[in-house]
């Protein structure tokens, strides 16, 4: 992959909590335009991982860049001007229970002062419509939506500004079988239209296939394997094949405490 | 080497508490005079901390007023002093009952609920969706609800010292049988404006700690709805025991000869 053609790059990325590693000189790239699809088992970093790059966490060592702008040790404004360009759907929705619907969508745009509350309600409509919602759901609270909506409504928050990458953490968990396969069309179908590039992590192997063009594996804190979403079945690795299997024996040692 | 280690343990994790502590405090406090900001947030926690806490700091002055009145008489009859029930239930409350009952009542209503909220949206990631979203969470969740505990606060304490007197009144003119205008014109002369002032400062103070206290736990809450009751236990805890020692504190500052 070319240098121009890469939005993220992760190199040798390092976090440690104490005297826990859990990202261990990870290297990692996403194209332009790219769905990129990050698995691996509970614990082993992909959250921190994306926080890292998200600029929640702050990396020990290593580079991380998008578009060619480092994010490690960058200021404010540096990280500022980098998270505009990203949309962020979070696993458990994390929309903001004391505003209605259509402010959280339109939030990012309001706090930034970049539209008017009449030109929110506007564009938060718009972006509820996108995702499968009606009118009248902005004007409801986040309580009283079921899981699934929430997804949609955090979904419609993501893209609210048009971003040019958005992260996708966990999307289908806690979703029955049908809801998550809605959300993987309109994961495939949202990034298409906004023509976005997708970076996902998640241990759904279903929503994995459907939305990558690409998988990496996380494993130990490094990507043990990566490759196009066809050659999963194929990859040879060991660990890949005992995780996208389900077996509990294999390399993968699950640390059981009695 | 044992018995070395948790007083270690202990003192290292003493110190980076006060550390972190000290860090958050900085930074409320800047973010409070730093653009943008959020006038919407900080009217809507003006009306929860201003508006909505009237009932219980208003109903707690009444009856403080009332028995300050009664218990003064039944003392003061010791050494024929009752006279003197007008001057103590003014100074009394003004000083010292009106800001620090309301600041303890503030800390049980206020405290709790927004390390509560600001702790639940800490472990459902809303704080992370904020910083994704290009907000400071600590410019708009904690800037806005110091700058009105700061500014509540003795606007609750000015209208709990007249309820306050005022329960004293009812006891001394309707139970103790004293002459309503004698009492009245005994509170008003011996009253002076530093009597005021000094509580309307503490108060600022104690919403200053009710709201930091408040936020401090909320914001450092982890795991869950345990973390979430402990933050909002630890919220009320140290700012009950703060708003204490500062009373002390700005107590010696306003009247120690």
């Amino acid at each position: 992959m070319t240098e121009n053609s890469t939005k993220i790059t992760l190199r040798g990325v390092h976090k440690s909590f104490g005297s826990k590693v859990v990202l261990n000189g990870l290297d990692l790239d996403v194209g332009v335009g790219e769905s990129v699809v990050v698995i691996g088992g509970s614990g082993v970093g992909k959250s921190v991982m994306l926080k890292c790059i998200l600029g929640l966490l702050d990396a020990d060592t290593g580079s991380i860049r998008v578009d060619n702008e480092e994010v490690v040790g960058s200021g404010t404004k540096t990280r500022e001007h980098i998270n505009r360009k990203f949309g962020m759907l979070f696993q458990g929705a994390a929309l903001f229970d004391s505003l209605p619907v259509w402010e959280n969508v339109t939030f990012g745009l309001l706090a930034e002062k970049r539209v008017t509350r009449d030109e929110a309600r506007e564009i938060g409509t718009a972006k509820l419509a996108q995702v499968g919602l009606s009118a009248e759901v902005g004007e409801l609270h986040p309580a009283e939506l079921s899981g699934g909506m929430q997804k949609r409504v955090a979904l419609a928050r993501a893209i609210a500004a048009d971003p040019e990458v958005i992260f996708f953490d966990e999307p289908t968990t806690g979703l029955d079988p049908i809801m998550a396969d809605v959300i993987n069309d309109l994961i495939i179908k949202i990034t298409r239209e906004v023509g976005a590039t997708a970076l996902s992590i998640t241990h759904d192997m279903a929503s994995a296939r459907k939305i990558a063009h690409r998988i990496a594996m996380i494993y130990e804190g490094k990507i043990i394997w990566a490759g196009p979403v066809g050659d999963i079945d194929t990859s040879g690795n060991a660990h890949v094949d005992q995780f996208i299997n389900g077996r509990a024996e294999g390399p993968i040692k699950m640390a059981v405490r009695a | 080497m044992n018995v070395l280690q948790p007083i270690g343990r202990f003192v290292l994790a003493f110190f980076a508490t006060a550390g972190r502590f000290a860090i958050f405090t900085g930074h409320g406090i800047s973010h409070c005079a730093r653009p943008p900001f959020y006038p919407r947030m900080v009217l809507r926690q003006m009306v929860e901390i201003g508006y909505f806490s009237l009932p219980v700091v208003g109903l707690t002055a009444l009856f403080a007023g009332m028995v300050l009145a009664l218990q003064s008489y039944t003392g003061f009859a010791r050494f024929s002093a009752e006279s003197a029930i007008a001057n103590v239930v003014v100074l009394s409350i003004t000083r010292e009952l009106g800001p620090v009952l309301a600041g303890l009542m503030v800390a049980g209503r206020i405290g709790a609920s927004m390390a509560a909220e600001i702790g639940t949206m800490r472990v459902t990631e809303q704080v992370d969706a904020l910083t994704t979203l290009n907000t400071n969470p600590m410019k708009y969740l904690v800037a806005p609800r110091l700058i009105a505990g700061l500014t509540m606060l003795p606007f609750l304490v000015l209208l709990a010292d007249v309820i306050g007197v005022f329960g004293g009144y009812l006891v001394a003119i309707y139970k103790l049988g004293f002459n309503p205008s004698n009492y009245l014109q005994r509170t008003w002369d011996f009253l002076e404006a530093q009597d005021v002032i000094s509580g309307l400062v503490k108060a600022s103070v104690f919403g200053f700690i009710i709201t930091l206290m408040g936020c401090y736990h909320g914001y450092h809450s982890r795991g869950g709805a345990q973390g979430v009751g402990a933050a909002t236990t630890n919220a009320v805890v140290s700012a009950s025991i703060l708003i204490l020692c500062f009373d002390y504190i700005l107590t010696e500052i306003f009247f120690a000869q």
